[in-house]
């Protein structure tokens, strides 16, 4: 009984993304970021895209190059504060973003990719971060409702996987990565690295494969990947 | 403990290299190292504010469930924040100037809500020397009577249930310079006021 094999081109693998999709992209600044899913979402073009990632990444690299291209419709994140592009975009009514807490954005993945539909926390009470938000009163303690995120397609970047989408990630790489990776309708990750089925030890999969339906390959990393001097 | 973005992080080059203490970065790591050189670096491995980083001996990667799973339950014993403003009840603001500057709240929102103790670096006055220490915030805030303590370039001030109190001086700086510099009634601690 082979594992199902679920390496997928570049190309086929963006295309099957809709114009108007939400999508979980991975990465905390430059680490764990699916430059080369998100390139070729750039040259696909699709629009009115909602964006759903911890940070804007800096300018001209990453989600900032969807920004500038116009395809974002939304953005859900914690940081934009090395994007002085996505703040001015914010600031002139352009670009449509929702501040969560960096945590209760994780969180609100989790439970998305837990099959929960919502959490409650006390964080952000009495911040605007509550306002306009449910508040659910449990044992005396006013609550805020944080409703789960779920998308349709999470763009992921793994440091290994085998063809059935087993994942493991590289040290700060991680970050969002593994949460996202459970929470859309069809996971797509790409790998740095490929192994043959059974040369990942099951010890040290991070992301099970049955979460992800598609695995691209890099053929290279280009140096979006590097070291950013600033 | 947990150091902000920006000024808080500098807190680790003064830590001596045998003081017993573990730094966490929100982006997932535990043991998290001082920042190396670009040419030392590696691409995958940062801090919160993305410097590049090293670890230390017994180091932990995680994911951002995880690394929030540790801040909201309680198992910083410290966190230094930035600050736009700071009240004298201990109120916090440091996440947006609505229509200017608004990076947003990062983990913030989270590091001021549930570390043990809450402790602020940040200049004593903005760039046009407005104060930061005010009776009241006057921007959104990130927290709500969080803050212990400010260490400022002018002076090292508690914040105590009756206000701001000020506990040390920068060499040079008078306790009327501070005043002045200070948007809220600020007490003077009893005794010799230690200099830094």
């Amino acid at each position: 009984m082979p594992l199902p094999d679920k390496l997928e081109g570049l190309e086929s693998a963006v295309a099957r993304i809709p114009d108007g999709a939400v999508l979980l992209v991975g990465g905390f600044g430059v680490p764990g970021t699916p430059f080369t899913l998100l390139r070729e979402l750039e040259r696909q073009g699709q629009q009115q895209l909602t964006l759903i990632r911890n940070d804007a990444n800096e300018p001209g690299t990453g989600i900032d190059r969807l920004l500038r291209s116009g395809q974002v419709r939304r953005l859900v994140t914690s940081h934009i504060g090395l994007n002085a592009h996505a703040i001015e975009r914010m600031n002139e009514g352009s670009l449509d973003v929702e501040f969560c807490a960096q945590g209760i954005l994780a969180e609100r993945i989790r439970a998305g990719g837990a099959g929960i539909p919502a959490i409650l926390t006390d964080v952000g009470l009495g911040t605007e971060l509550a306002a306009g938000k449910t508040i659910v009163e449990v044992e005396g303690r006013p609550l805020v409702l944080e409703m789960a995120l779920r998308a349709d397609v999470a763009l992921v970047h793994a440091a290994t996987a085998d063809p059935f989408g087993n994942l493991t990630y590289a040290a700060t790489a991680r970050n969002f990565n593994p949460p996202m990776a459970m929470a859309a309708d069809r996971v797509v990750a790409e790998t740095e690295s490929l192994v043959a089925l059974g040369d990942l030890s099951a010890e040290n999969v991070e992301t099970p494969g049955s979460f992800v339906d598609a695995v691209v390959l890099l053929s290279a990393l280009t140096e979006d990947y590097g070291i950013v001097c600033r | 403990m947990n150091l902000g973005i920006g000024l808080p992080s500098k807190v680790a080059e003064f830590l001596p290299a045998d003081f017993p203490v573990c730094l966490h970065t929100e982006n997932g790591l535990t043991g998290l190292g001082p920042a190396v050189p670009l040419e030392e670096a590696d691409r995958n491995l940062i801090d919160a504010g993305g410097a590049y980083v090293g670890t230390v001996a017994g180091a932990a990667f995680f994911d951002s469930v995880t690394s929030f799973s540790l801040v909201r339950s309680g198992r910083l014993d410290l966190s230094i924040l930035g600050a736009f403003e700071v009240a004298a009840n201990g109120d916090l603001a440091n996440w947006k100037i609505p229509g200017k500057f608004s990076p947003g709240p990062g983990g913030a929102i989270e590091l001021a809500q549930k570390a043990k103790k809450v402790c602020i670096v940040t200049t004593h006055t903005d760039r046009h020397g407005n104060p930061k220490l005010l009776r009241q915030c006057t921007l959104p805030r990130t927290g709500t009577a969080c803050v212990a303590r400010v260490y400022t370039d002018l002076a090292v001030i508690d914040v105590t249930p009756a206000g701001f109190l000020l506990r040390e001086r920068a060499e040079g700086r008078t306790v009327e310079e501070i005043r002045a510099a200070t948007g809220a009634p600020l007490q003077v601690a009893k005794g010799p006021l230690p200099v830094f």
